[in-house]
């Protein structure tokens, strides 16, 4: 089956998993933008242990998610995994750090005799709440902004910065990606308390955080948007592979990708329904909040990976040297490796399906501090 | 290939083998911890006895805690492949990467999502339900370590692949014969049982010291017999696979068998040296002397290839050649994968220039000379000794350890069987003992597997020199003492918990 598509026909369709992989981890976000609101909506030690339980039930799903979006990277996309890793190599440890430290916290926090202290551990959930998310969000602005890389004929690659990515930090687009992820895992937090959480002071609490943090979220992510539709981009000739600067190339994408452009400004509304629905009529949406939000988040990223990297488009661009620029093309695996993994891939629909059943089963109601008298608890 | 910065290579080696020591300081209990509360919830589920309830979440609490944190340092080793070895990376992206991207799609999701459930679900699904995520996280475990040893086997025995000149790496030809390897299967199922065998000793030592505490012995002894009977029988099957994973070693690694054995000069009936202590190294001729052993005579021919009269080539032997049992000397393999290496430049150099015919003669070298590319980037042919000392006696030190293992298995059941085990009180110490050692045996088995196999990161074909990230020799310093300082926090925080959390015994599910 896969056998008879083109290279360039696999290469596409392992961009198009790559980018939904990248967008569901997204999502899966609101778990650090959870932790990063346990001081301002957890205000006692009960309801920053409920906060973190209703979210800590899902941080394997986030961490799994980042865990599988790097290895099909290394596996469908692998110059760019060992340029950009070894590159941007403190961005990359920052964020690396900010999860090691998140996945001992939950199971150690509250546990007697846990050497370093509950609030060290709830200190660590914080920090991958805030550098997590942030650092996540300008690593990926750079696929439209460009980082600093050559790569000699045998693809052996050279970062000309000596900060090794933390230079991407100071960039005001990419920094108004990372927070506009930093607070949209926020806002994603407050709607998934919203279906999850029974507990009145919590959701009190919630509702009122919930437009203090959509609110820098639409500023910093109109900040982007304006950013991307206005500047230049990294145009690929399909016939040469050279690599060129192109006025508006990323509106020229979305404008010569109708079905991306739909999926974009889809996504876009259904985030901010999501926001605006429970604000509106609180009992109606509640539940189904998250899920408008979570789907328009979805759309939103995806269609943003596939105007990075497809339509003649450099996704990791070389400012150091256009012509060293990344692009599905000149940084995939062979032929025979993208069949191969593209056979694997048929699992995906399986996994989703036992994802959403296992989900369902373990979430099947509200939950307040007294039910966490009889459970693991974090 | 550019050799890079001698302090560079040792550094980013430095920091890999830390993560890795640290990671597989978690991942083996994960491995056999999961089973074996598998067959423990299955009993409870089977005989509704609530006793076995209580026993299963006794030790999924400890499987917890264990659990995030191996997660935790797992992390930090699938994205270092990456940051510190860039250029093996594209050199292997295409047959590494698939192994890596299968492991996430099928196995980390399975475990990840059943575990959720493991934990949270006891009062929230079916106790079959629960039953099945507690098997499923244990099937979801082992397949992770399945993709991620795959991967490993085929640095070792590097198979169906062929190297293409115009990408400058290797490419994958055939996905089953990577899969299928006879060093990855037999690697996978050493390493998984010694998982399962570390496992058993830790239950079998902490019931131990249950008993040892005259605290909830019966509890203590059914646990026991579990990791009893799961224990022997891994220990058995361990023993096995050890032994082919040396037939395998002695015939496509013959200089990691030639250090571990410490065989210099090659012989046929060649001896096996059951214990050596080695004396100093003979400074003319470089070989390490032993100043005691104790040797059977003809049983390494016989082992390694079931042959007694067999020859076992030795580190002289593949430094210097031996034309009669057909070795190549390293000094001509060295030439060999110098011709390679230009003859990969000159590809490249006339594909700028579309020169079709200096490119089909530079690919027909490049292809005769492939199999000795790595040796291209070494400087002399000692490079390719690795260190004797600390394979030699990581071997034995790994082998004697797993047959007390073996034994303690035996006398756990045979004392439990005859009700003595209470009063065995050296045994009970000695199987308390015993914890530390089995991480120990465990971790040696990779100090075998990884310093034997010095300095290819890839067999034969590509340096561990010309395989590091091209990064500021202090950055990698600086992330090196980072990890020392944080994962080393964090074990003493684990440490803490745990014992915190067998001194508590087994109450309602251990931390409640």
């Amino acid at each position: 089956m896969f056998e008879t598509l083109s290279h360039t026909a696999l290469q596409h369709y392992w961009w198009i998993l790559v980018s939904l992989l990248g967008a569901i981890l997204v999502f899966l976000l609101f778990v650090q933008g959870g932790q990063s609101l346990i001081y301002q909506i957890g205000k006692t030690a009960d309801s920053r242990k409920l906060i973190l339980n209703t979210v800590g039930s899902k941080w394997e799903f986030t961490f799994t998610t980042l865990v599988t979006f790097g290895g099909a990277f290394f596996a469908s996309f692998p110059l760019f995994y060992s340029t950009s890793f070894s590159g941007a190599y403190w961005v990359w440890f920052i964020i690396l750090f900010a999860f090691v430290v998140q996945a001992v916290s939950y199971e150690f926090r509250s546990k007697p005799e846990n050497f370093l202290g509950t609030k060290t551990f709830d200190a660590f959930l914080f920090v991958n709440g805030l550098l997590g998310t942030i650092l996540l969000g300008a690593a990926v602005s750079t696929f439209f902004t460009g980082s600093n890389f050559t790569i000699d004929s045998q693809r052996h690659s050279e970062w000309t910065m000596a900060t090794r990515g933390l230079e991407a930090a100071l960039n005001i687009q990419n920094l108004s990606l990372g927070l506009a992820v930093f607070f949209l895992s926020r806002v994603l937090a407050i709607l998934y308390f919203f279906n999850t959480i029974s507990n009145e002071e919590v959701i009190t609490s919630s509702r009122k955080h919930l437009l203090y943090n959509a609110a820098p979220f639409v500023v910093f992510f109109l900040m982007f948007v304006g950013f991307l539709i206005f500047s230049e981009g990294f145009a690929v000739d399909p016939v040469t592979g050279n690599v060129s600067m192109e006025p508006y190339k990323y509106l020229h994408n979305l404008i010569q990708m109708p079905l991306v452009a739909v999926l974009f400004l889809a996504g876009v509304v259904l985030v901010l329904a999501g926001i605006i629905m429970p604000v509106l009529s609180f009992d109606k949406w509640r539940d189904k909040a998250i899920w408008m939000a979570g789907v328009g988040t979805v759309l939103t990223v995806f269609s943003l990976f596939l105007v990075a990297g497809f339509n003649n488009t450099a996704f990791y661009p070389s400012v150091a040297d256009l012509q060293s620029s990344l692009t599905i093309a000149n940084s995939s695996s062979s032929h025979y490796t993208l069949t191969a993994m593209s056979y694997v891939s048929l699992f995906i629909p399986f996994v989703l399906a036992y994802i959403v059943f296992a989900w369902r089963a373990i979430n099947n109601k509200k939950a307040d501090v007294k039910d966490l008298e009889n459970e693991h608890v974090y | 290939m550019t050799n890079f910065d001698p302090a560079l290579v040792d550094w980013s080696r430095a920091q890999f083998a830390l993560t890795a020591i640290y990671h597989w300081f978690f991942v083996p209990l994960t491995l056999g911890l999961s089973f074996i509360v598998a067959f423990m919830e299955s009993i409870y589920v089977k005989t509704g006895n609530e006793e076995w309830k209580r026993i299963t979440k006794f030790w999924m609490t400890l499987f917890g805690i264990n659990f995030a944190i191996g997660v935790a340092t797992g992390i930090i080793l699938e994205f270092e492949f990456g940051t510190n070895w860039s250029n093996y990376s594209w050199f292997v992206g295409d047959i590494f990467g698939a192994p890596l991207a299968v492991e996430g799609i099928m196995a980390f999701f399975i475990e990840s999502t059943f575990v959720a459930v493991m934990f949270i679900g006891w009062n929230k699904v079916s106790k079959k339900f629960h039953l099945a995520s507690t098997w499923l996280t244990a099937i979801g475990a082992n397949l992770s370590a399945l993709w991620i040893l795959v991967a490993n086997s085929w640095m070792q025995y590097p198979v169906g692949v062929h190297f293409n000149p115009d990408t400058a790496r290797n490419e994958m030809s055939n996905f089953w014969e990577v899969l299928f390897s006879p060093v990855a299967i037999n690697k996978f199922l050493h390493t998984v049982s010694s998982g399962y065998v570390l496992a058993a000793v830790f239950v079998i030592g902490i019931s131990s010291w249950f008993l040892l505490k005259n605290r909830q012995i019966r509890l203590a002894k059914m646990s026991m017999v579990v990791a009893a009977v799961f224990g022997l029988v891994m220990s058995v099957f361990i023993i096995l696979t050890g032994d082919h994973s040396a037939k395998l070693m002695a015939k496509y690694q013959p200089m990691k068998f030639a250090a571990m054995e410490n065989v210099y000069e090659g012989q046929s009936k060649a001896p096996l040296v059951v214990i050596g202590l080695f004396q100093g190294k003979n400074e003319t001729t470089g070989k390490e002397e032993f100043a005691a052993k104790l040797e059977i005579q003809n049983f390494l021919s016989s082992m390694a290839f079931m042959d007694a009269n067999a020859f076992v080539p030795g580190i002289k032997d593949i430094i210097e050649g031996n034309a009669e049992h057909n070795i190549m000397p390293t000094s001509e393999r060295i030439a060999k994968g110098k011709l390679a290496m230009d003859a990969l430049k000159g590809y490249g150099e006339a594909k700028k220039t579309n020169d079709t015919e200096k490119m089909a003669q530079s690919a027909k070298v490049l292809e005769e000379n492939y199999r000795h590319l790595g040796y291209g980037s070494l400087s002399a042919p000692t490079d390719i000794i690795p260190p004797v000392k600390l394979t030699f006696y990581s071997f034995r030190t790994m082998v004697f350890l797993g047959f007390w293992f073996v034994l303690l298995f035996v006398l756990a059941l045979i004392y439990l069987m005859k009700n003595k085990i209470d009063h065995k009180k050296w045994f009970l110490r000695a199987a308390l003992i015993s914890i530390p050692l089995a991480y120990l045996a465990t971790q040696l088995g990779w100090v075998v597997t990884e310093v034997g196999r010095q300095p290819w990161v890839i067999q034969d074909l590509m340096s561990v020199a010309t395989g590091v990230s091209h990064i500021n020799t202090g950055s990698v310093i600086t992330t090196f003492f980072i990890f020392l300082v944080v994962f080393t926090v964090l074990l003493i925080a684990e440490v803490k918990i745990m014992v915190k959390q067998i001194g508590l015994g087994f109450k309602d599910g251990g931390n409640e």
